[in-house]
């Protein structure tokens, strides 16, 4: 029992029970200023800008899902960019071939993706750890392969085309800003639901599984069950990302989604702080926009620029942005000692 | 009031009217009196990182163009982003070159997928995007893409030279085709079944597919020989055209043996599969290859190789990438220069789109560059040539596809 107690007390769940009421405010205005700022900033930046921030924000929807396996849970995928571009497929292949409106493709490549993981769960519940990546490594390898066989579906290398979606109901808005807004919403959407899921009986199960498999069981959680579910609604989530990047790109092909994605989105809920609701912003907004200053800094070696950013992003940082910011706030409210208790 | 506006307007048109007289300057975003600014992407990284070199080899070639004064007076500005053959990479970068940097256009972005991924937004927006770096012969379509377009040789219009070469030389010809089962492949097919036209019924007697991640093409090879043809079209990519030839010498099967220039390189391909195998292939060619004896004192070769050696040391001199680029960027400078002091986009369009018998220093002998309003492929001639077993020998004329 005693291990379980020090089990759940590491974990950064009990959190939010033990803030204090002038932090919870705080957050909830920090949350407030950052989401108003959202809404205002599209109307005062470029076309490509936005276009680049809603990528982050698809990006930052993956990262919730993967997040939810590897950060709570504890099971590493190396294979998310495979229910990626499940999703992206699903959206391409409703909206081009069967002529679908866009909005229906997000929850269907949602329910596809949940099948897929929940199915992909259930062997995988046999392995742990470094063995559990492999696994998922070799879905990244194989689905953009696969998804060349079926060339009267997905266009084989050449991939789909989509059109842009025009902007409904008469809003002011251009196109670039519709889908930034809509991807804005399904991403709080997201986390609203992800924060939801957490916090609750089901969240402490997912939390408990990682932190001590043997006690979680003995509590009487199932935890084969938990863990297929924990894996299928990641990969929901990632799914649904990939529709939303679809239908933003305009374009789906299996060059699109080799294994380099897999293990960008790795490197964003890393960077961005595993555990962390938030941290998939921060990680999202790394994975977006710190390659393309690394090739500003230098044409020559981006990706050792690139590296160079990771490292020291992981020594001044080693919670991940998230954590960082979360001991900041602390030592703030808190004049340093609560740091000590984290 | 009224009077004040007419007035206004009438200057206006007269002041419109006098400078189109007069051959003033017109510019679109991206052109000015000192710099024409110019979009790329290319991979740098990633899988198809071997291509990078065509875009450092384009930029060296834009700093030799500047220091020689620019083009009437105005520099280049080339700039270049990696999208690691990354479709969604390839997006954020040309929006990023479009919106951003405001270029006057997009120039050689490499890659099929890539490219494909961007068609769509860059004929919505207008922008010229010349000369991409890809074989397929979907980016010759004036009328429904009409700002995109291609320069090498097409997999079509390869695939009918053979055609053609077949139809007049081997009349008993009995042909086995083995090709990719995908665009690439199709496209190639397609041409070669154009070139036979209603011959191709009777002369084709075999075609059999692979699939890119199949592992082996051997069975393929084995049915092929089974089939009785001895004539053998080859369009695979390296890996497995390498396997065919090896497959084909063991088991004794020697069909006269034409194989698509995607896999023509004899580093990458013919040396792995032996060279003795190789011998007697037959490709086809549009750029002088630098290592070929034929060209050792060829003045264009020898400019070729001072200019890699004084703008692009750091770049392979027997890599045929560094040939195509100079030769691309080449053809560029030629539109450019004849936009004259009319550089906006729709301009650029009308002279890539009316480039009438231009001959490049590292294009083959004979064969010319011809574009119009309805003719989107530049280059659309060839010259075959034949293995020896230690480098290729072009023989007979320059081939036409049309």
């Amino acid at each position: 029992m005693a291990k379980l107690d020090e089990a759940l007390v590491s974990s950064k769940l009990r959190y939010p029970w033990r803030a204090s009421r002038v932090l919870g405010y705080g957050k909830g205005m920090a949350g407030g200023l950052l989401f108003a700022a959202a809404v205002v900033v599209p109307f005062f930046l470029s076309n490509y800008q936005v276009f680049q921030l809603t990528l982050a924000y698809v990006y930052a929807i993956a990262l919730l899902g993967l997040n939810l396996l590897t950060g709570y849970n504890g099971q590493i995928s190396l294979g998310h960019g495979a229910f990626y571009a499940i999703g992206a497929y699903t959206a391409a292949i409703m909206m081009e071939r069967w002529q679908i409106p866009y909005g229906w493709t997000l929850p269907a490549a949602g329910v596809i993706c949940l099948g897929v993981g929940w199915l992909f769960g259930i062997p995988a519940l046999r392995l742990e750890g470094l063995y559990l990546a492999l696994a998922t490594f070799t879905l990244a390898l194989a689905v953009p392969q696969l998804l060349k066989y079926f060339e009267a579906w997905t266009g084989g290398v050449q991939g789909i085309v989509l059109m842009k979606p025009e902007v409904p109901w008469g809003l002011p808005v251009n196109q670039d800003q519709w889908l930034y807004f809509l991807t804005l919403g399904v991403l709080l959407l997201a986390m609203l639901l992800g924060r939801n899921l957490l916090h609750g009986r089901v969240g402490r199960a997912i939390v408990a599984i990682r932190d001590h498999p043997v006690a979680a069981a003995t509590m009487g959680i199932h935890v084969p069950l938990y863990k297929a579910l924990t894996f299928g609604v990641s990969a929901m989530y990632t799914g649904v990302a990939g529709a939303l990047g679809a239908i933003v790109i305009q374009f789906v092909a299996p060059d699109s989604f080799n294994v380099f994605l897999s293990i960008s989105f790795l490197v964003g809920i890393i960077v961005g702080g595993l555990a962390s609701i938030s941290g998939a912003i921060f990680g999202a907004l790394f994975i977006q926009f710190v390659p393309n200053y690394a090739q500003d800094l230098s044409k020559a070696a981006p990706w050792a620029i690139y590296g160079v950013f990771l490292i020291l992003c992981m020594y001044v940082m080693p919670t991940g942005i998230a954590g960082f910011l979360r001991r900041l706030t602390r030592r703030w409210q808190v004049g340093g000692t609560a740091d000590r208790a984290v | 009031m009224v009077r004040r506006w007419g007035g206004l307007a009438l200057v206006l048109v007269l002041g419109l009217a006098v400078g189109v007289a007069t051959g003033a300057k017109q510019y679109d975003p991206g052109a000015s009196d000192t710099e024409i600014k110019i979009g790329n992407t290319n991979p740098y990284s990633g899988p198809a990182s071997s291509y990078g070199t065509i875009g450092r080899a384009l930029a060296a070639y834009f700093k030799m163009v500047n220091e020689k004064g620019g083009i009437h007076g105005r520099k280049i500005t080339f700039i270049s982003y990696d999208d690691g053959y990354s479709p969604p990479k390839t997006v954020e970068q040309v929006r990023r070159l479009v919106e951003r940097d405001q270029v006057l256009l997009l120039f050689n972005t490499l890659g099929t997928p890539t490219n494909t991924a961007i068609w769509e937004y860059v004929n919505r927006r207008k922008i010229p995007h010349l000369f991409v770096a890809t074989g397929a012969t979907k980016w010759g379509d004036p009328e429904g893409h009409p700002w995109t377009m291609g320069w090498q040789p097409n997999y079509q219009s390869e695939g009918r030279i053979y055609a053609k070469y077949i139809l007049q030389h081997l009349p008993q010809a009995r042909i086995g085709i083995l090709y990719q089962n995908d665009d690439y492949g199709k496209d190639y097919v397609k041409g070669f079944k154009d070139g036979l036209g209603d011959k191709a019924a009777d002369l084709i007697v075999l075609e059999q597919s692979y699939e890119v991640t199949d592992p082996t093409v051997e069975s393929q090879i084995i049915n092929l020989k089974n089939s009785g043809a001895n004539v053998f079209f080859n369009v695979t990519i390296p890996k497995f055209a390498a396997q065919a030839i090896r497959k084909a010498a063991e088991i004794g099967w020697q069909p006269v043996h034409f194989l698509n220039s995607v896999s023509n390189s004899i580093e990458a391909v013919l040396r792995p599969a032996g060279l003795d195998n190789a011998r007697g292939i037959i490709s086809a060619f549009y750029l002088k290859d630098p290592d070929d004896p034929q060209w050792q004192d060829d003045p264009a070769v020898q400019e070729w190789r001072a200019w890699m050696r004084r703008y692009y040391p750091e770049g392979n001199i027997h890599d045929v990438f560094n040939v195509y680029a100079y030769s691309v960027a080449q053809t560029l400078v030629h539109v450019l220069e004849r936009c004259g002091d009319t550089l906006t986009r729709a301009n650029v369009m009308r002279q890539a789109a009316s480039i009438k018998d231009l001959t490049l220093p590292m294009l083959l002998p004979g064969i010319t560059i011809n574009t119009s309003p309805t003719d989107f492929y530049p280059i659309e001639q060839l010259q075959l040539g034949r293995f020896d077993g230690t480098k290729w020998v072009l023989f007979g004329e320059v081939l036409a596809a049309r």
